[in-house]
């Protein structure tokens, strides 16, 4: 039977000091096949949560089950298990500095498959012919632009067919078109693949044109979820200062700080 | 009482410091076992070390071997200095190779070594962290202390006996190129009292194990140091550093301890 819910997480709390937990009671599942959206502010606790994911991690209260398994009650080898049926997209690819496109990509499969060459060239191929780059597949990741390198992880990332892949901040620092390109392969590798797919991103506007359902964090807590149309028309105000951008509002403009005729009278030692 | 409170704090922060280094020296011996336990891949894959022998080994040969030529020259020169007010002077070849093969050759190799090879070990591990290639190697359920530092500790374990060799080589024969060809001394001589008086046990095998011990300790703190830097420019630029100092007085606190340790009075 396939389980309906690949990721749950249940009345999450964590925290790396007890007195100041980064997640509040976190509820979330994520259904198969879907392109879900984590989204909110810098800080606000959804890396972390990704990372409980990931199970690199655990909930100092509350469980994550993850393509089935809790991972609090895998050791090292069943962790890494559930990992290989994980793609992971790091924020600025993670490319491995000493190794060509082509190897990059077929570094995971090296690692756990005893593949022939040419079966292993033919993986490798389809999988850079996926993101567009098969003709870039001998230069090294320092002659590759910004968008290419984040299209080289993502190829990575899927070179072992994952169920679950993880994108973090997939749209920092991408010119429209690398945009464009990612927003286009986040979906067809969702769909091709077969895979499930979560977006951990501040880019809300873009995200909301790719995600099927949303999960809005602040200060550690979900505030708001639903489908990308409910979040657009939300009434939570931090939500709507959020989706369209206002610089002012339940987040301040301002940092704390103490009273402004004050500070202009005192010369800072 | 008066200077109480500044007296405590300042006691405070001593065993604080000594705590935190204490609980490092712990971390970092945990560090190694785990190393050395998961070292399979190394051997399994000996391409993999085979790369870093190139890189901390091959790719030091030409500061260690010209290192090694200027330092048997010197000696040549100090030495016959020396040598010749007691008429001893056709000695310096056996002056010469005991100074390299016990002593100079590891130390110096070591130190060589720990600036050279150590602190870019360091480096590329800590950056590897910094760039988060290190979690995307977890991420991809590939250990990589098994994938990225046990490669590299071998290989700096395998070659740093290799260029203390060499360095002694290098500095032998700078000893007879001034020695012999410059100043004069008889060349049958040099090298008949060099092989008479360097004893393969005592001397050779000390100098080996010696510079077996530099090799595993300066690799040791290089790779904990990379794996264990914050990961940002200053941390690897702080770690880079550490390295280089922990490892050169690792290397003289462990050359006292070591020639202690084999030091017979003369009584071979």
């Amino acid at each position: 039977m396939q389980q309906a819910q690949i990721v749950e997480i249940r009345n999450v709390s964590f925290g790396y000091d007890p007195a100041r937990p980064v997640l509040r009671d976190i509820n979330l599942a994520i259904p198969r096949g879907s392109v879900v959206g984590i989204m909110g502010q810098s800080g606000c606790g959804k890396t972390t949560l990704l990372r409980i994911i990931m199970g690199a991690y655990f909930p100092s209260t509350g469980s994550a089950r993850v393509l089935g398994h809790d991972t609090q009650q895998l050791g090292g080898d069943g962790l890494y298990a559930m990992r290989r049926k994980m793609g992971m997209l790091f924020q600025f690819g993670a490319l491995f500095t000493d190794m060509s496109v082509y190897e990059n990509v077929a570094f995971p499969l090296r690692e756990h498959a005893d593949l022939a060459p040419e079966l292993l060239n033919d993986l490798v191929m389809l999988k850079l012919q996926a993101v567009g780059l098969r003709g870039a597949a001998h230069l090294m990741p320092t002659e590759l632009s910004g968008g290419m390198a984040r299209r080289v992880a993502l190829a990575r990332s899927i070179a072992l067919d994952p169920h679950l892949i993880l994108y973090d901040e997939p749209f920092t620092g991408l010119d429209p078109i690398s945009f464009g390109v990612i927003v286009r392969l986040i979906r067809d590798l969702n769909t091709s693949l077969g895979a499930t797919s979560i977006i951990v991103t501040h880019d809300v506007q873009e995200a909301l044109d790719v995600v099927d359902y949303v999960y809005f964090m602040a200060a550690g807590k979900v505030i708001a979820q639903g489908t990308p149309d409910e979040i657009r028309a939300s009434p939570e105000p931090y939500v709507n200062q959020f989706v369209n951008g206002k610089p002012d509002g339940p987040i301040p403009f301002h940092y704390a700080a103490p009273d402004y005729a004050a500070d202009l009278e005192v010369v800072p030692a | 009482m008066i200077g109480a409170g500044p007296l405590r704090s300042r006691f405070e922060r001593l065993g604080n410091t000594v705590t935190s280094q204490v609980w490092r020296l712990g971390y970092a011996s945990r560090f190694l076992v785990y190393l050395v336990m998961h070292s399979g891949t190394a051997f399994r894959r000996f391409r993999l070390t085979t790369a870093e022998i190139y890189f901390a080994g091959v790719l030091s040969l030409i500061i260690i071997l010209v290192s090694g030529l200027f330092v048997g020259m010197v000696l040549a020169l100090q030495g016959y200095e020396t040598l010749q007010r007691f008429g001893a002077s056709e000695s310096l070849g056996v002056l010469v190779a005991l100074s390299l093969v016990r002593e100079l050759g590891p130390v110096v190799a070591g130190l060589l070594y720990a600036s050279r090879a150590g602190s870019a070990i360091t480096a590329e591990i800590g950056l590897m962290k910094a760039t988060e290639q290190i979690s995307a190697m977890e991420m991809m359920a590939v250990d990589p202390i098994a994938r990225v530092v046990a490669p590299r500790f071998w290989g700096g374990v395998i070659s740093m006996p290799l260029l203390a060799a060499l360095f002694s080589a290098g500095g032998i024969f700078g000893g007879y190129l001034v020695g012999v060809q410059l100043i004069g001394v008889d060349a049958g001589a040099f090298w008949s009292q060099m092989q008479a008086a360097v004893d393969v046990r005592n001397d050779i095998m000390n100098g080996v194990i010696k510079s077996v011990v530099f090799g595993v300790a300066v690799t040791w703190i290089s790779v904990f140091e990379g794996y264990d830097a914050i990961p940002t420019a200053e941390g690897v630029s702080r770690a880079t550093t550490r390295t280089v100092v922990t490892s050169s007085l690792a290397i003289l606190a462990l050359d006292f301890v070591l020639t202690a340790l084999m030091f017979t009075g003369g009584n071979h």
